[in-house]
């Protein structure tokens, strides 16, 4: 089973540009449309539980406006990264 | 689209990235997408992992990133139109121990700056240089750079860029690797994350140039300009991926031996 | 303390090496290159940075990013070199950094030629560069003098956060006279309390002359404006010569101050009341000085070796009180005591009036000669 992973988008940094929505390898990122930020944009969020912690998005993303976490598993679990 | 909120992971979670120290909390004045953000983050996440922010000095631009300095956690100056590499070079000399970097654009560098990035890097100044290649003159609205393909549309170059009249791109990567004084002269893209990443690892390096004394180091990156190129960020990057790479191949035209020794 | 010989160029190089200079950055131009020649020998002998610059452009911007880290940094250059440093020198003021330049200047304008001449007095006045500030400028008119000012330079420049110009011409960077250097004194080491240098253990620092919003700008502009009244306030200069009893009054500065003091001293011998009034600083003018003189003086007769460039500052002075004679040379021709001297017996003999037009006069004149 592959680690489960988190993100948190700062709300104040980001741009709704999408960029990490396109990218994110199993499409669980969107930009919430009920939202604005306090620049006035649609930010991006997550949308389903299947994140990965992979990280892509955060290496995406022109605002530095991602944090990601992964969960921590058992070593013999280990999946390389 | 509504959004309905994941869960959590029950699980103990430990943290795989987060913005760099290097990087100020401001919010950028960058438009959404352009990846004049990525390479600020990039440039600070090396200055991170190599623990160099304390003796850096960084030299904002004229262009699109002239307020540079206002992002990035470290001292640093506003040089003219194209003058950074000069003004680096003042610096450097009477603070040989610092880390100077420049980050200018491709009007900046290549057009207006060009005769002091080309004597700075023959001079083999001990600085390093983030070159933005965004094939247009970004914040006074879209006019041809030096760097414009052939046939792009600009805003001074309606009709599609004039080889004819308007003459052709130049590429600096390669022109700055044939000079004696220069360590490390490579082009990398910011169009996706895999290229992302390589254009780190040259910054590493082009920052390693430096900290080791071994001469002048420049990274061109290939970047995007939705706003004026008048597309989507993602459309952007597609069109780095398809049209500026041809243009502009990838790659090492210049790296010093002791720096191809160095696994970063 | 030992006099010894030596040119103007090199002179004021030492001088600047021994007023604790870190580095130097310039571009060779006649008539001023032995003084980057004497810098590119002596300043790496101290430890200190030299550079010989790709351009005057790249040598004003390597000069503006030293400054920046709190350097005493200077260049040296004539007018085309300051045509190309005006864009930096703009940026310097605007970012409130201290740093000296020195204008030998040549005849113009374009590329004239390489004979002495004051053409730049305009240009440097107004600092060359684009927007609201003002730089100090200060001629000297002996070797000596270049020396003694090039030392103060670093002071001022330091003091009022802004250029300092020494602004010589080709004779007193040319001409060798014996001079007495000052002591070596010891290289400042504190970093000031504005200047970058890496962010260790303190808040990063940011220098710019860019202030997008005209509020903040309009702030900046008020502050630099305050700090030049401070300079107007205290730093007027200017040497008097036989004002006492003067009833006529020469004021140039520079050689066409030392040309005419021997014009002075000569007329004296003759019976003429004159005296010389000699700006040392042009920026600030001594407004106040010649004021006062024309208040007491029957006529002035202003001297320079330009189209009478300070005779407009001296006009606005003297707010018509007094009568003014001009007699200029230009293109690189230094007038002789004799000419000056002609001038001096023509202004006693028959004063103008304070309706004439100096400068109208004066090239009715040339055009006879
Ligand atoms: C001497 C001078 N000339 C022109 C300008 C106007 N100007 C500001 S930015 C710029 C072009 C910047 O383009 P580039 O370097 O490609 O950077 P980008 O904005 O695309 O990031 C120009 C021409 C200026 N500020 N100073
Ligand atoms: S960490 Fe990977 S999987 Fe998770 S949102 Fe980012 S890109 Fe998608
Ligand atoms: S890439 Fe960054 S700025 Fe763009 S939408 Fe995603 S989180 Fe927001
Ligand atoms: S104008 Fe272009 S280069 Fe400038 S911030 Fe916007 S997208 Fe980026």
């Amino acid at each position: 089973m592959p680690a489960k992973g988190w993100v948190e988008i700062d709300e104040a940094l980001c741009k709704g540009c999408e960029l990490c929505v396109a990218y994110c390898p199993v499409s669980v990122l969107a930009l919430d449309t009920n939202r604005l930020t306090p620049q006035g944009y649609h930010p991006a969020a997550l949308v389903e539980d299947a994140c990965t912690g992979c990280n892509v998005c955060a290496v995406v993303c022109p605002e530095a406006a991602i944090t990601v976490y992964r969960e921590v598993i058992p070593r013999r679990h280990a999946t390389t990264v | 689209m509504t959004v309905s909120a994941p869960s959590k992971p029950r699980r103990k979670l430990k943290l795989v990235y987060q913005k760099p120290e290097a990087l100020t909390d401001k919010a950028t004045h960058y438009c959404p997408g352009c990846t004049h953000g990525v390479a600020h983050r990039l440039v600070a996440e090396v200055i991170d992992e190599m623990g160099i922010r304390e003796r850096a000095i960084g030299i904002a631009p004229v262009g699109c990133a002239v307020l540079a300095y206002d992002y990035f956690e470290l001292d640093g100056v506003e040089a003219a139109h194209g003058r950074a590499p000069a003004m680096a070079t003042g610096i450097k000399r009477v603070l040989p121990d610092s880390v100077v970097f420049t980050y200018q654009g491709d009007g900046d560098l290549a057009s207006i700056g060009m005769a002091e990035i080309m004597h700075a890097a023959a001079r083999g100044e001990r600085i390093t240089v983030i070159f933005i290649n965004n094939a247009i003159y970004g914040m006074t609205g879209g006019q041809m750079a030096p760097t414009t393909l052939p046939q792009q549309v600009t805003t001074s170059s309606p009709r599609g860029r004039d080889v004819v009249t308007q003459g052709y791109p130049i590429r600096m990567a390669e022109i700055l690797a044939t000079l004696d004084g220069v360590a490390y002269s490579v082009r990398r893209s910011m169009h996706d994350p895999a290229n992302i990443r390589k254009a780190k690892k040259a910054i590493r390096l082009a920052f390693e140039a430096q900290v080791r004394g071994l001469g002048f180091a420049m990274v061109e990156l290939l970047s995007t300009c939705p706003t004026n190129w008048r597309m989507s960020p993602i459309e952007a990057m597609h069109w780095v991926r398809d049209h500026m790479v041809p243009a502009y191949p990838l790659g090492d035209y210049k790296v010093d031996a002791a720096l191809k020794k160095l696994r970063v | 303390m030992t006099r010894e010989l030596l040119k103007g160029n090199v002179a004021m190089a030492e001088a600047a090496i021994r007023a604790g200079v870190d580095a130097y950055f310039g571009y060779p131009i006649t008539p001023q290159s032995e003084l980057l020649e004497w810098m590119s020998k002596r300043m790496p002998e101290e430890g200190r940075a030299f550079l010989q610059a790709e351009s005057e452009v790249a040598a004003i911007n390597m000069v503006y990013g030293a400054a920046c880290t709190g350097a005493r940094v200077m260049t040296s250059t004539s007018g085309p070199g300051i045509s190309l440093m005006a864009e930096g020198i703009s940026y310097i003021a605007g970012t409130e950094v201290p740093a000296v330049i020195v204008d030998v200047m040549r005849g113009g304008p374009g590329l004239g030629n390489i004979a002495p001449s004051q053409g730049d007095y305009r240009q440097v006045i107004h600092g060359a560069g684009h927007g609201d500030f003002f730089p100090l400028v200060l001629a000297p008119a002996s070797v000596q003098e270049a020396v003694d000012l090039i030392s103060e330079a670093f002071d001022l420049a330091e003091k009022y956060r802004t250029v300092v110009f020494v602004v010589a011409d080709g004779s007193i960077g040319q001409m060798m006279e014996p001079v007495t250097l000052p002591p070596m004194r010891e290289r400042k080491r504190a970093r000031p309390e504005w200047a970058v240098g890496g962010a260790k253990g303190r808040a990063p620092r940011r220098l710019t002359s860019l202030y997008l919003k005209p509020e903040v700008e309009e702030r900046v502009n008020l502050r630099i404006l305050r700090r030049w009244r401070e300079a107007e306030a205290h730093e007027v200069r200017y040497r008097g010569y036989h004002l006492d009893d003067a009833a006529y009054v020469v004021i140039g500065f520079g050689t066409a101050g030392r040309v005419a003091l021997s014009a002075v001293r000569a007329a004296r011998s003759e019976g003429i009341r004159v005296g010389l009034f000699r700006p040392v600083s042009l920026r600030p003018f001594p407004t106040q000085a010649i004021r006062q003189l024309a208040s007491q003086a029957k006529a002035f007769l202003v001297v320079e070796m330009n189209g009478g460039q300070m005779l407009e500052d001296v006009q606005a002075a003297a707010q018509g009180q007094v009568p003014i004679r001009f007699y200029g040379r230009m293109g690189g021709m230094v007038p002789f005591p004799d000419e000056v001297l002609a001038e001096i017996k023509a202004l006693a003999a028959a004063p103008p009036s304070p309706a004439d037009d100096p400068r109208g006069r004066w090239l009715a004149q040339m055009a006879q000669a």
